[in-house]
């Protein structure tokens, strides 16, 4: 894990009724990213020091996103279980200033296949994309943060189907 | 996770007190939490563990200290599954009315 101080990280946690290679699949593949969530193109390679980008879809270039919304590092994929990536947002000028947060995610298949997806998200002194990613933005357009992230995964895993309300502009 | 579950620990002030404790500031300690509840260790020990099973709160050690998180996931999942459900109807009704108000003058 990271050096964090407790107070400095997020942890969310979803159980989901697919196997952990599906979310994996889900979590790292643009054909699922563009379906839940802020619906964004990411770009993994899945090895320690492998680069990882995300690209705005079509509706959110119309919106005047830039082309790469997002941008890290791999520090370590050890599919289908857990995926640490260094991880800066690059949407605006302010949050791209607070520079590289760490996420973790971790991946346990439970029982009746069922797994369970826990994300840790550090997010030492990136104060502004802390608010996002809690949600606390959703009023004033921000979305939903990991909370409508999880909920969207769970949604199109289990159902096939996307949520019908997403803050990613199709 | 067993949206029962969900429900069943909401339904009790003190766990709801606790929610509010960790959503205020998240990654609280036992002692910390223990201090604004009016109720033994063992009692709060007792609602956390069921704010636990229901995926609301999540663990973490940092050496020898636990902390607790807030999870909001499960709330939600109902609130995507239930209530958006029932607020979209609503305000298709609402729309519907102003059309027919408007169209009738």
């Amino acid at each position: 894990m990271t050096d964090a101080r407790p107070e400095e990280i997020q942890i969310y946690r979803v159980y989901i009724n697919a196997t952990p290679e599906a979310i994996w699949e889900a979590l790292t593949s643009p054909d699922w990213t563009v379906r839940y969530g802020y619906a964004p193109l990411v770009e993994y390679e899945l090895r320690a020091g492998g680069a990882f980008r995300a690209y705005a879809n079509e509706g959110m270039k119309e919106l005047g996103c830039p082309d790469v919304i997002s941008d890290g590092e791999v520090i370590e994929a050890d599919p289908p279980h857990r995926l640490v990536q260094t991880w800066r947002m690059t949407m605006t000028p302010e949050l791209a200033a607070e520079g590289f947060t760490t996420l973790t995610c971790e991946i346990v298949p439970v029982r009746g296949g069922v797994s369970r997806l826990t994300v840790t998200h550090d997010v030492s002194n990136a104060p502004l994309w802390a608010f996002v990613t809690r949600g606390d933005g959703e009023s004033a357009g921000a979305g939903g943060g990991w909370n409508e992230i999880l909920s969207g995964l769970k949604t199109l895993l289990e159902t096939g189907v996307p949520l019908a309300f997403q803050s990613g502009p199709q | 996770m067993d949206d029962n579950l969900v429900f069943r620990a909401l339904a009790d002030p003190t766990r709801r007190l606790l929610l509010d404790l960790l959503f205020e500031r998240d990654a609280r300690s036992l002692s910390d939490l223990e201090s604004h509840v009016e109720m033994t260790r063992i009692g709060v020990m007792k609602h956390l563990r069921l704010l636990e099973a229901a995926g609301l709160v999540v663990t973490r050690r940092f050496g020898r200290e636990k902390r607790h998180y807030l999870n909001p996931v499960p709330i939600r999942l109902i609130h995507d599954r239930w209530i958006d459900k029932y607020t979209e109807r609503r305000v298709a009704a609402l729309v519907n009315l102003k059309k027919t108000l408007e169209t009738t003058k």
